[in-house]
C-alpha cells in the first residue's frame, strides 16, 4: 500500500476563488492510501515546496498528489521537489484543478466538487504508480537550420560561433531570404544589402557552416539529440565546386524571357541565372522549366561559354543523409496573393503593386535601377496611394485575408512614404490606415517624422475601391475623421499585403512532428516562457515561421533559438522520458499491429525462445521497444489486440483506476 | 441608454443578425459606398450609432432610403459586419413602428399618377399604413 500525501494549491485566488481548497484537502484525506493532506497559498513557491519535502520525510510518503495548475506548467517543478526529498519523481501526480476546474467554473460548489473528483482520480492513479528510471541517449553535436533567410543565417552563425557544426538547408539557389530583396530597413534606414550581405559572406566563410542551397528537406526521423535527416539537393545542372560565379553564362543564355522572381516578376532573367550579385553561394543555376537544352536537347551555349567547364546537363537530384542533434525551423514568410482583392484592381493594372514589389522598384539593384517608375509606362508617378491592412485583420473571409495583424506593414509603409517624399519632393503621398501600430524602439518617432517632416498625408480610413481610368487609377476611399468620401486620381497604388508562413512550412512541420496554429505558424512550447522552442523536443523556432516579426525581432529570436540549440548540443547525454511503451512478452501474439501504428519507428519484432510445458521450448515472434526512440504517445497500446502493450506511467490499469475514481 | 432605446437597438441587432461590436472602424464600407453623397449618415456611422443605441436620428434620416442595398459594404467589410443589413433593419423598424402611419387612404388621390400601376398604390398602402 502506498503512503500518499495530497497538496492542494490555492494559486492565490486563481484556484481558491472558485474552489474551496480546505474542503478539497479534507475530502481527499479519507481516500485510500492517503496519510497526509494539506493546502497552501502557492505550492510552487519555495515555501510550498518545503511543505512537500517536509511531509515526504515526516510521513514517509511513497507518492504525492499535487492539486494545482496544468502539469504542463509545474509537473517538472514538483517532480524535482520530490526527487530532492528522495522520492522517485514519477511517483508525483498532478490534478489539474486550475485550467480544468477553477478557470472554467464560476460556481464555488461545482468547482469544489469537481476538484475533489479530479483529486480522487489522481490518488487512484498514484496507488498504482511504480518508480521509473529514465534512460540516457547520446547527442549528435551538429545542428540543422531549415531556411537561409536572416533568421536562419543569424541562428547558424551563433551556433557556429559556439563551436558546433551547422548545416543550412535553403530551397532557393542562394541564402539571404526576403531581407535580400529589401531596399532600406526601418527605423534607421540602413540599406538592407549593406547589413545583410556581409553576414552572408560570414556564413560562407565559417568553417563550421555548410550551406545546402537549392535543397529541400526530404525526410526527418529520430528524436531529440539523434535526428536522421534526408536532404534533397536539387540538380542545378552546374557543378557547384567548379563554378566561379563569373556570370558569363547568365549573359550569353539565349532564353531571355524568364520572369525574375527576385524582382517579383517585374523584369526578366535568363534560364541560367544567379539570383543577385551578392548571392551566396555565388553559383549559377539552370532553371529546368525554361532551359532549351534541358527541354529539347538543342542549345548548349552556356556549356560552350563556361571557361571553368562547370555546366553539367546530366546532373541528377542528390540525396544527402546526415545526423543532427537539434533542428531549427526558419522557414520564413511570403506576402499573400492579391488575387481575391478585385476591389483594388491588382490584376487589372500594373500600377497597383504590393509593398514587396515597391521595395524592388526603389532598390538600386532592382528592375528600374532604383528609380521609382510606373510599371505600366515607365513614367514618374506624382500621386501615390498606400493602402494598409490589405488582407491583414480580415476576419470576414479566411480565403481572402488573415485574421491577425501582420505587424510589419505600418512601419515599412511609413518608410516607403517617407523615402518617396525625400527622393521625389514633387509627389503627393497618401497613406490610408485603420490604426498605425508602432510599438518598437524609435518606431513611433519614425512614423511621426514621415508625417511632420516629410509631409506624408496620413488619412484615417480605408480604400474601398481602385479602378483604372485612362492611364490613372481612381482611388475611392473614406476619410473617417472628416466623415468624407475621397476620390483620388493616383498614378501608383501600393498595397501592404498581409504576410503568411511559407507554404513549405506545413510539410516541414509534419516531418518534424512540430505543431502549428490555424494560420500555419509554428506553435511555441509556451507563448511567453518558451517562445523559441517547439513543443517537440529538439525542434526550435527562428523568425517569422513562428509569427509575423520585423528584422530586429527576427534576429533576437534567431539568437535565442541558437542559445537553446547550443545548450542542447553542449550536453553529452540526454535524459529520456521513462514513460515509454512496454510489451508483455507472454501476451504478445506477434501480429505487428503496434509496429504499423508507431509514428516513430520505435517497435521492432524479434524471435525469442520461450520455455514451454514438459521441458520443451518454442520460438515466438514478439515486439520489442527501443526506449530511446519511443515518445510515449500510446498509439501501440490501443492498437494491440491482445492487450500486451502498456505505457509505463500510463498503464491501462492506472487509467481505468482514474476513470473508476471519477465515476464512483 | 434608456430602456426604450436599448430595446429598439436589441431588436435591430436581433433582426439584422449583425454584431456591430465586430466593427474595427476601418471605414472600408464608407469608402466603397456608391450612395455616399446622397447619405446623411454613412455606413460606418450606421454601425457605430446602432452600437451606441443612437437609433432615433437614423430612423428620422432620409439616408435609410438612399441606401441602394448594393451590398458593396457587405462584400468588402474585412470583419464581416454587414452594414447594409443594419440599414435594412432600421428601415424595417420605421415601417413596423406602431401607430406611425406613413400613408393614409386620404393621401392617395394626391399621389395618383397615370403611369403608376394601381397595384403599386395598393401595395404601398398595405405596407406603409400599419
Amino acid at each position: 500500500m502506498q503512503r500518499i500525501g495530497v497538496f492542494v494549491c490555492w494559486c492565490g485566488s486563481n484556484i481558491a476563488g472558485t474552489v474551496d481548497v480546505q474542503a478539497v484537502s479534507d475530502a481527499l484525506k479519507n481516500e485510500p492510501g492517503v496519510v497526509f493532506s494539506t493546502n497552501y497559498q502557492y505550492m510552487c513557491s519555495q515555501a510550498g515546496q518545503d511543505i512537500i519535502k517536509q511531509a515526504i520525510a515526516e510521513h514517509k510518503l511513497t507518492g504525492i498528489v499535487v492539486c494545482s495548475c496544468s502539469p504542463r506548467m509545474h509537473e517538472a517543478t514538483f517532480r524535482k521537489t520530490a526527487a530532492a526529498a528522495g522520492l522517485n519523481p514519477y511517483m508525483v501526480e498532478i490534478a489539474n484543478i486550475r485550467e480544468q476546474c477553477s478557470w472554467v467554473h464560476k460556481d464555488m460548489a461545482t468547482g469544489t466538487e469537481k476538484a475533489i473528483i479530479l483529486g480522487k482520480a489522481a490518488v487512484a492513479k498514484v496507488n498504482l504508480n511504480a518508480p521509473l528510471t529514465p534512460g540516457e541517449s547520446p547527442v549528435t553535436k551538429r545542428a540543422l537550420v531549415i531556411g537561409g533567410g536572416i533568421a536562419g543565417i543569424q541562428t547558424a552563425l551563433d551556433i557556429a560561433e559556439a563551436g558546433f557544426p551547422v548545416d543550412i538547408v535553403e530551397k532557393k539557389p542562394t541564402i539571404g531570404g526576403k531581407m535580400a530583396q529589401l531596399d532600406k530597413t526601418f527605423p534607421t534606414l540602413d540599406c538592407a544589402a549593406c547589413i545583410l550581405t556581409p553576414k552572408m559572406v560570414d556564413v560562407a566563410q565559417n568553417e563550421n557552416i555548410r550551406i545546402f542551397s537549392y535543397s529541400e528537406i526530404e525526410e526527418v526521423g529520430g528524436f531529440v539529440g539523434n535526428f536522421k535527416v534526408k536532404i534533397r539537393k536539387k540538380a542545378r545542372y552546374v557543378k557547384e565546386d567548379i563554378c566561379t560565379g563569373c556570370g558569363i553564362c547568365t549573359e550569353k543564355c539565349p532564353q531571355k524571357k524568364v520572369p525574375n522572381e527576385f524582382n517579383m516578376g517585374m523584369d526578366n532573367r535568363r534560364a541560367v541565372y544567379i539570383p543577385f550579385a551578392q548571392a551566396v553561394p555565388k553559383v549559377a543555376t539552370i532553371d529546368p522549366n525554361y532551359c532549351t537544352m534541358l527541354k529539347t536537347g538543342k542549345c548548349g551555349i552556356c556549356s560552350k561559354v563556361c571557361t571553368a567547364g562547370a555546366i553539367d546537363y546530366t546532373q541528377k537530384d542528390e540525396i544527402i543523409e546526415e545526423n543532427y542533434g537539434a533542428i531549427v525551423a526558419a522557414t520564413g514568410f511570403n506576402p499573400i496573393s492579391m488575387d481575391k482583392f478585385d476591389e483594388y484592381a491588382y490584376n487589372q493594372s500594373k500600377d497597383v503593386i504590393t509593398s514587396l514589389e515597391f521595395e524592388r522598384l526603389t532598390n538600386a539593384a532592382g528592375p528600374t535601377a532604383g528609380k521609382l517608375l510606373r510599371p505600366s509606362d515607365g513614367k514618374h508617378p506624382h500621386t501615390i496611394v498606400f493602402v494598409q491592412c490589405v488582407g491583414s485583420r480580415c476576419a470576414a473571409c479566411a480565403e481572402k485575408g488573415k485574421e491577425y495583424c501582420s505587424k510589419i506593414c505600418c512601419m515599412y509603409t511609413a518608410k516607403h512614404a517617407m523615402l518617396t517624399r525625400d527622393k521625389y519632393p514633387d509627389t503627393e503621398v497618401y497613406v490610408f490606415y485603420i490604426d498605425v501600430r508602432t510599438p518598437g524602439k524609435a518606431f513611433d518617432e519614425f512614423y511621426r517624422r514621415a508625417v511632420e517632416e516629410y509631409g506624408v498625408h496620413y488619412i484615417k480610413g480605408m480604400v474601398g475601391k481602385v479602378f483604372p481610368e485612362g492611364d490613372k487609377l481612381m482611388v475611392r476611399a473614406s476619410d473617417l475623421l472628416a466623415n468624407k468620401q475621397l476620390n483620388i486620381q493616383a498614378d501608383l497604388v501600393v498595397l501592404a499585403a498581409a504576410i503568411e508562413p511559407d507554404k513549405s512550412a506545413r510539410s516541414i512541420a509534419t516531418m518534424l512532428t512540430a505543431s502549428m496554429d490555424t494560420n500555419d505558424f509554428f506553435t511555441e512550447a509556451h507563448p511567453k516562457l518558451r517562445p523559441v522552442e517547439s513543443p517537440t523536443a529538439g525542434v526550435f523556432l527562428s523568425g517569422t515561421c513562428q509569427g509575423p516579426k520585423d528584422i530586429p525581432e527576427t534576429v533576437s529570436q534567431a539568437s535565442a533559438a541558437a542559445a537553446k540549440v547550443i545548450g542542447l548540443l553542449a550536453k553529452d547525454k540526454l535524459t529520456g522520458n521513462p514513460c515509454v511503451a512496454q510489451p508483455n512478452e507472454l501476451m504478445c501474439n506477434g501480429c505487428s499491429s503496434c509496429e504499423r501504428v508507431c509514428p516513430y519507428g520505435a517497435i521492432t519484432y524479434i524471435d525469442k525462445e520461450f520455455r514451454m510445458p514438459d521441458r520443451t521450448t518454442a520460438i515466438r515472434r514478439i515486439a520489442t521497444v527501443n526506449e530511446a526512440v519511443c515518445q510515449g504517445c500510446g498509439a501501440c497500446t490501443v492498437a494491440c489486440p491482445s492487450g500486451a502493450m502498456d505505457l509505463k506511467g500510463f498503464a491501462s490499469a492506472q487509467i481505468i483506476a482514474e476513470v473508476d475514481a471519477i465515476c464512483k | 441608454m434608456n430602456k426604450e432605446t436599448s430595446k429598439i437597438r436589441d431588436e435591430i441587432i436581433r433582426s439584422s443578425g449583425v454584431n456591430p461590436k465586430k466593427c474595427m472602424r476601418c471605414g472600408k464600407c464608407t469608402a466603397t459606398c456608391p450612395a455616399f453623397d446622397e447619405m446623411e449618415y454613412h455606413p460606418h456611422q450606421f454601425v457605430y450609432m446602432v452600437e451606441n443605441g443612437d437609433i432615433e436620428p437614423l430612423m428620422q434620416s432620409k439616408s435609410l432610403y438612399k441606401c441602394l442595398t448594393c451590398f458593396a459594404c457587405v462584400d468588402r467589410c474585412p470583419r464581416g459586419v454587414e452594414p447594409a443589413k443594419l440599414v435594412e433593419s432600421v428601415r424595417l423598424a420605421v415601417i413596423r413602428k406602431q401607430g406611425a402611419n406613413h400613408l393614409t387612404s386620404d393621401d392617395i388621390p394626391a399621389l395618383l399618377d397615370e403611369d403608376m400601376p394601381q397595384q403599386a398604390i395598393v401595395s404601398a398602402l398595405r405596407k406603409y399604413s400599419k
